[in-house]
């Protein structure tokens, strides 16, 4: 049997970690990981973060970042030994037979060049072909890869195109030299759902048309099983998983594939109750200084006490706009905020504290939301002190029942922020909240930054507090499947307006408006074959 | 060039001379509104009231504070920079001459300076961590650590006075060469160029550094392109406007030092005459002085943001 | 306990050897700052360790006591630099708005003066004494830590905890004292040590202008201003303070970087 295209065998990589003021130590970042590729294929990488899967892909580029080793293993790229190549020979593949596609493409292209220049540079410099030829390629490329007007696009700056446009012409970039394998880092993950339905159907057909070989990495796996032949499932550096797609998504093996296999699919039962609402904003507009026109329009809303309203809608939808006018943080232009039967002052300061205690909001993220100079016991006994005046033993006695509730123990108390995980950190965030006992909480992606996995034990966690609480949440998210799993009323927004809003089983159920039937569309379903019959329409 | 630059252009050009007219003011202020008076600064605490008024007299102080600040703006813009209270002569014309010893000292200083620190800059990041990065780092630290004129006389000690190759006095004559003349300044122009360089070369390389962690240099270095290329074409476009920013930022210290080592060197410029008429609280000189020094700093960071604007793409090529 | 770096320790000795020299100065120093002991410009020896100045004092003495002078000002001129930027700083940071305008437009305006310059034009009509000096020093400076300061906090007052606090209704004080500050300071402590090597060599360069620490009073700056003239007789009694100076500001600089260092280790790389 011929070699595969990529092998790479029982590698292991470890980095120098230098924290300050302590002795340098080694960590091992990957562990005894091996995998094969064959040509035009397509391996997924899948893994939370930290488990060095971007790692694994840029290794096979015998490129690592800051005081990353390879030490141990055999990588072999089309038949040659890439750990232990030299310098000009790791300089010959890259660009040519090996390119690179980033995850943040506005940070990866050169400000100060147009993106011609860029896509063609690899093609040209290797002398794969003429600046000529590169560059009817790359128009040819932007093409395929459905961006606007192919022909002059490359005399663009990088600044002058969306976020979506960059990660296509990043595409193009890697295509352009024909390599023979692509590595394609979480390609899509900083785009929005719309957006990153149309790139990755577009990477599929560009790949599949050239017939190129790709990594793809991500911690999406509904995102990868859409794409992928294989996938590999990563943790901690070590492989949980390896199979085919199929045989991942459809008979996972491991109890941790599992577990991500079955994250999206939970829902939760909606709750009615026709208690007056804690929560209602009739006729609110409001834009920043400066801006001439509003970033929120006519929105009305209502809240029911124990019940979570959603709040979904992509980037610029006017969504964290609306948590800052709610806390007063952003005065409306117009508008009324009625909570618990009394009209809310606009501003901020004009709220007692009363108004400022039962309206807490959570952050989406947890790292800077605390002060890492303070404990977690000072995080969450401050709320204690300045709103109930409790101190000394009294106050310790319920920061360490609060810290029961979020499934901490007592042994937190003493902890600064940064010796927390990041799910622990966001756990301490609620418990701050839930100190100030509050009748509402406004609760900013909170989820987003979290893995799959942590971020379900958060959202079982708030589903738990409110069932025994009482606690209203105003729930902000751009994921679809986190409103099923916690939503009993939605709010769809974009554009700054209110597109969709109702009970849950009516707004995720036909007759859908446009906007709702492709925001739905577009989220990628944990099955193969969804994205073409997204495509077929 | 568009009319979105040429705008911003003129608006810094215009903050420039709004800047230049405040600290006049504030310049005027510093010697005006401070305890007790200018006459009485001038004789001490020993002079008689008659002496006193009549040096306030002289000097116009029964005026406003206003009023004068205006007559000596209005001076200003005719070219009048007023008398010397120290020996009654025109201010304008004792400067002129010094200020062009004090531009050719500086701008030799300038021209050796800056290209090396760029260069230097350029190969402590090329060889970062390595001995040469750590060589240049140890030797601008310890450049940075030490006052102009102590530096001065670390050198007018070893290369004047113990070897003889230069020396150690900057005497200036109009019969010199321009050979002449630089060997006669050699020693301020090394030690100004010392001082500056540090500066300079620790901020480039800083700059630099920040330019080189950026994700596109990783994005070119995925590419496969030389070392060199990767520098050239895609390091070097986005380090022009910090590259000007540091060097004109660095300017400061050559404004400054240029005081301190014509002082040691003796050197007929305008930061010795300078220097003279403040312990001779000569006021007239010292306003006129300082203002020189801070207008031309002014102009320095003013070119420099003008630069920043024109390197900008975001501002070239607009969306 | 965490180990300190070999360049910080040896920074940490130096440092705290200036500052012992310069409290100890009457126990330590063999005679008095003004005293006339021998003849003028005479050769290190056994009696005189570093040789005699221009008009025969001890320079070892002189050194010491002069290292007296000039630390004491420097470090007060340190903190009214310091007091007076950082509060400014913080300040126009938290209140934002018309202050902060003020404040900022105002401080662009005093920097657009060279520090030296400014100084030379204030002290041209003031009479220079070591409190004036001071005063002068410090407030010039201050232009430095308050934007320093300002944009610390600033960087500091945009992040959530601080907006959390807000939310939960704390007033001003708080939030500049228990959550910016204590996050500003590493920062500003690695600052104040770069402001201190600044202050030495501004008072030093006043002094040696004539224009600082004023005879029969010693300083740095002064000594070399007394001896200069012996350079061109192959006398290097100048030269001293230079090593004294050079000395400080490198030990003080190492004991920043560590601080810099260790204190930024809590906020964390970029690499979640």
């Amino acid at each position: 049997m011929a070699d595969p295209l990529l092998r790479i065998d029982n590698l292991k990589i470890e980095a120098t970690a230098q924290p300050p003021g302590e002795a340098p130590r080694r960590i091992t970042i990957v562990d005894g990981v091996s995998l094969e590729l064959e040509k035009g294929k397509v391996l997924g990488l899948i893994g939370e973060s930290g488990a060095g899967k971007s790692t694994i892909g840029l290794s096979a580029m015998g490129y690592g970042r800051g005081g990353i080793e390879l030490t141990g293993g055999e990588i072999v790229l089309n038949g040659r030994e890439i750990r232990e190549a030299s310098g000009r020979t790791l300089r010959s593949l890259r660009g040519a037979e090996v390119t690179y596609v980033a995850q943040s493409a506005a940070a990866a292209f050169n400000p100060a060049k147009c993106l011609m220049d860029q896509v063609v540079e690899a093609s040209v410099s290797h002398g794969r072909a003429t600046r000529a030829v590169a560059e009817a390629r790359a128009v040819e490329l932007f093409r395929k890869l459905g961006l606007p007007e192919p022909e002059t696009f490359g005399s663009r700056y990088p600044h002058q195109v969306s976020g979506g446009q960059l990660q296509r012409a990043m595409t193009a970039m890697a295509l352009c030299p024909e390599p023979d394998l692509v590595i394609f880092d979480e390609p899509t993950t900083a785009l929005d759902v719309t957006t990153q339905l149309g790139v990755l159907s577009a990477i599929k057909t560009a790949i599949r048309e050239q017939g190129v070989a790709a990594l793809y990495i991500t911690h999406d796996l509904a995102v990868v099983a859409q794409i992928a032949d294989d996938i590999m499932v990563l943790r901690q550096g070590k492989t949980v998983e390896y199979g085919t797609t199929e045989q991942i998504i459809t008979a996972p093996q491991e109890e941790y594939t599992r577990a991500l296999v079955s994250v999206t699919a939970k829902a939760h039962e909606e709750k009615i109750t026709e208690l007056p609402p804690v929560l209602e904003i009739e006729g609110l507009n409001a834009r920043y200084r400066g801006m001439d026109r509003n970033v929120l329009s006519d929105i009305n809303l209502a809240i029911q006490p124990g019940t979570t309203l959603a709040v979904v809608g992509e980037s610029g939808s006017g969504k964290s706009t609306l948590a800052r006018v709610i806390t007063g943080l952003l005065p409306p232009v117009s508008g009324k905020i009625t909570f618990d039967g009394r009209v809310l002052p606009a501003e901020r300061k004009r709220r007692t504290r009363e108004d400022l205690r039962e309206l807490q909001m959570v952050y989406q993220m947890a790292d800077v939301a605390m002060n890492p100079r303070q404990t977690v016991g000072t995080i969450i006994g401050r709320p204690l002190r300045f709103y109930f005046g409790m101190k000394g033993r009294e106050q310790r006695r319920r920061v360490i029942e609060l810290l029961d509730q979020i499934e901490l123990g007592e042994e937190f108390i003493d902890r600064y922020p940064a010796e927390l995980s990041g799910g622990q950190k966001q756990r301490v965030c609620i418990a701050r909240a839930l100190a100030a006992k509050p009748k509402l909480i406004i609760c900013d992606e909170v989820t987003s930054a979290l893995d799959p996995l942590v971020a379900e034990g958060i959202l079982k966690l708030l589903a738990d507090l409110q069932a025994r609480e009482q606690v209203s949440y105003l729930f902000i998210t751009h994921d679809i499947a986190t409103v099923r799993a916690i939503a009993d009323t939605i709010a769809v927004m974009h554009l700054g307006k209110l597109v969709r809003y109702g009970r849950k089983s009516e707004v995720l159920a036909p007759p859908f408006d446009d906007y709702t039937d492709m925001l739905l569309k577009s989220v990628p379903e944990m099955r193969l074959g969804w994205m073409e019959e997204v495509a077929a329409g | 060039m568009n009319a979105y630059i040429a705008k911003l252009v003129a608006q810094r050009i215009a903050l420039g001379l709004l800047l230049i007219f405040l600290v006049s003011i504030m310049i005027f202020l510093g010697t005006q509104i401070l305890p007790g008076d200018v006459a009485q600064a001038i004789l001490g605490q020993t002079a008689t009231p008659e002496s006193l008024a009549n040096l306030r007299e002289e000097l116009g102080l029964n005026a406003s504070a206003t009023e004068r600040y205006f007559s000596w703006l209005t001076g200003i813009l005719h070219g009048d920079l007023g008398t010397s209270l120290s020996n009654g002569r025109d201010i304008a014309s004792a400067i002129s001459e010094r200020l062009g010893n004090t531009l050719f000292l500086a701008s030799w200083a300038a021209l050796i300076s800056v290209p090396l620190a760029i260069i230097l800059g350029l190969v402590s990041v090329l060889y970062r961590g390595r001995w040469p990065d750590k060589v240049i780092s140890a030797a601008t630290l310890s450049a940075i650590s030490v006052p102009e004129f102590m530096m001065s006389y670390i050198l007018m000690y070893y290369v004047a006075v113990q070897l003889g190759w230069a020396p150690s006095v900057a005497m200036l004559n109009d019969r010199m060469s321009l050979l002449e003349k630089l060997h006669a300044i050699s020693l301020p122009i090394a030690v100004l160029v010392m001082v500056v360089l540090a500066h300079m070369m620790r901020m480039t390389r800083a700059a630099l550094l920040n330019v080189m962690q950026s994700a596109y240099i990783e994005t070119a270095e995925l590419k496969g392109i030389r070392r060199s290329a990767v520098i050239w074409r895609h390091a070097f476009p986005n380090s022009i406007a910090p590259i000007v920013n540091v060097v004109m930022l660095n300017m400061a210290y050559l404004v400054v030092g240029v005081v301190v080592v014509e002082v040691v060197f003796v050197y007929p410029g305008m930061g010795q005459y300078l220097v003279d008429h403040v312990s001779k609280r000569d006021v007239p000189v010292v306003q006129a002085c300082g203002l020189i020094f801070a207008a031309v700093y002014i102009f320095l960071n003013m070119v420099a943001d003008i630069v920043s604007i024109l390197a900008n793409p975001r501002l070239r090529h607009p969306k | 306990m965490r180990r300190i770096p070999i360049p910080a320790l040896i920074g940490l000795v130096i440092t705290g050897l200036f500052l012992f020299s310069a409290i100890a100065a009457p126990l330590i120093a063999p005679y008095g700052v003004s005293e006339v002991v021998g003849d003028v410009w005479e050769p290190a020896s056994s009696t005189f360790l570093l040789g005699t100045d221009n008009i025969g004092r001890d320079l070892l003495s002189r050194l010491i006591w002069g290292g007296q002078t000039t630390i004491l000002v420097a470090s007060a001129a340190t903190v009214v630099s310091f007091v007076t930027g950082s509060i400014a700083g913080l300040f126009a940071a938290v209140i934002g708005g018309w202050v902060d305008q003020l404040l900022s437009r105002f401080v662009d305006l005093v920097m657009a003066i060279p520090t030296l310059i400014f100084a030379l034009v204030v002290l041209s009509v003031m009479p220079v004494t070591i409190p004036v000096l001071i005063i002068v020093m410090g407030l010039l400076d201050s232009t430095r830590v308050f934007r320093l300061s300002r944009a610390v906090a600033s960087d500091i007052a945009v992040m959530d905890y601080v907006e959390a606090a807000e939310l939960r209704g704390e007033g001003r004080a708080w939030t500049i004292f228990r959550e910016i500050l204590p996050n500003a300071l590493s920062p500003l402590v690695a600052e104040a040590g770069m402001r201190f090597i600044f202050m030495v060599l501004f008072v030093s360069t006043l002094s040696f202008l004539g224009l600082g620490v004023q005879p029969p009073g010693a300083d740095w700056g002064g000594i070399v201003k007394e001896n200069k003239d012996g350079i061109v007789y192959g006398i290097p009694a100048a030269l001293l303070p230079a090593v004294a100076i050079a000395a400080l500001a490198i030990s003080v600089n190492l004991v920043a970087d560590w601080v810099l260092d260790r204190t930024s280790s809590l906020k964390g790389g970029r690499n979640g």
